[in-house]
């Protein structure tokens, strides 16, 4: 089966709500500061997976990130994360490649928008593209956890790198929100989230 | 072609969380999703096992790896590290699909299984899953497991349960053909 078959097997198809898996949220953005998700997450769903296609920013060596908010909070500021990251990679030259834990990149009980690959390279064919699994956010027993997956150029000698990150939003409170953004500057790229019943 | 919810066992005090029916050629892969888990006993370990068809006893045979990535909240502890002790070499124990899960209030792992063709009587069964985990001593762990199951023959159950004592918690599984 083609790839492109398979993926819409797995993810349903735009404005197509399949039996299981339904396409919640499709925006290209073009020059965004930030993608705010303010609607569609709720009790609907018991996992939620978001697709990040071209992702490109407009400044060199910035990091992509996320953080929610809780039903009863705004501004993206409240939630503790507790995360760890891990990241493989190559440089083009052949000079560097390693497995290695990445902690410049984690969290502890921080409440600041948790690093999902950093340091992008900005080159207008460099980009980046992965998948966040996010775990029941309308518990209201237990803290929800996440996980993801990114392959991306990296600014430092234009690696190659496949980044894994996963951790817990430690909060009993339903999330609703969830927002995406660079370090600083802007972005370009498609980001799409899906429901799987 | 479209991925299938087959089965949902929503467990509370159980000791186990079984799939008996459904697992079939009907389906090539096989995803099992699992969220709010968790163990009665602090720090148990989240576990499965298979039958193959007219077996019981969830002893199948299994070689497996397994690693993970660790962080404490205390912000004391970090590692990328492979984990022997979760491993198997043909034997017949649970699969390891976690660390020790805490048992607090607001503790559980969750994460996703995918079983390749269980149907098939040719081939050993390849699986692999990955699983975040509120570890028992307030750590995320980010837990990879992957291996076969070394049969021949159909796999046409699957077991989970935790290393000691009950479980709350959602699993699904779904067919993708």
């Amino acid at each position: 089966m083609p790839l492109g078959a398979f993926k819409a097997a797995l993810m349903g198809t735009a404005g197509v709500a399949t039996e299981t898996v339904v396409l919640l949220h499709d925006t290209d953005y073009s020059g965004a500061s930030t993608a705010s998700i303010t609607s569609g997450i709720d009790s609907t769903y018991g996992h939620y997976i978001f697709k990040f296609y071209n992702i490109n920013p407009s400044g060199d060596g910035e990091t992509f990130k996320f953080q929610v908010n809780a039903t009863d909070t705004a501004d993206y500021n409240d939630v503790p994360i507790t995360s760890a990251v891990w990241v493989a990679y190559h440089t083009p030259n052949n000079s560097f490649a390693a497995v290695t834990y990445q902690g410049a990149a984690d969290q502890a009980q921080a409440t600041t928008f948790q690093a999902l690959p950093d340091g992008f390279s900005s080159d207008a064919d460099h980009h980046g593209s992965g998948t966040l699994h996010l775990f029941n956010p309308s518990s209201t027993t237990y803290a929800k956890h996440f996980y993801s997956k990114w392959q991306y150029s990296a600014s430092w000698n234009e690696s190659v790198s496949t980044q894994h990150i996963a951790g817990y939003l430690n909060t009993t409170t339903a999330i609703d929100d969830i927002q995406f953004k660079f370090g600083s500057g802007t972005f370009d790229g498609t980001i799409k989230m899906w429901g799987v019943k | 072609m479209t991925m299938k919810l087959l089965t949902t066992n929503t467990s509370s005090g159980a000791a186990s969380s079984s799939f008996t029916s459904k697992i079939d050629n009907t389906y090539k892969l096989y995803i099992f999703k699992f969220y709010d888990v968790n163990p009665a006993t602090d720090n148990s370990f989240f576990t499965f096992q298979a039958n193959v068809v007219d077996a019981s006893g969830y002893n199948e045979t299994i070689t497996s790896t397994f690693f993970s990535a660790y962080h404490d909240e205390a912000d004391g502890n970090t590692d990328l590290q492979y984990e022997a002790a979760r491993d198997q070499a043909e034997a017949t124990g649970f699969q390891y699909l976690t660390n020790g899960v805490g048992n607090g209030a607001d503790e559980s792992c969750a994460g996703e299984l995918y079983l390749f063709n269980p149907s098939n009587t040719t081939y050993v069964k390849h699986f692999y899953s990955r699983a975040s985990e509120y570890y028992s001593g307030d750590y995320i762990i980010d837990n990879y497991a992957a291996g076969y199951i070394n049969a021949t023959g159909a796999v046409d159950d699957i077991q989970f349960k935790f290393s000691s004592g009950n479980m709350d918690g959602v699993i699904k599984m779904y067919g993708v053909g």
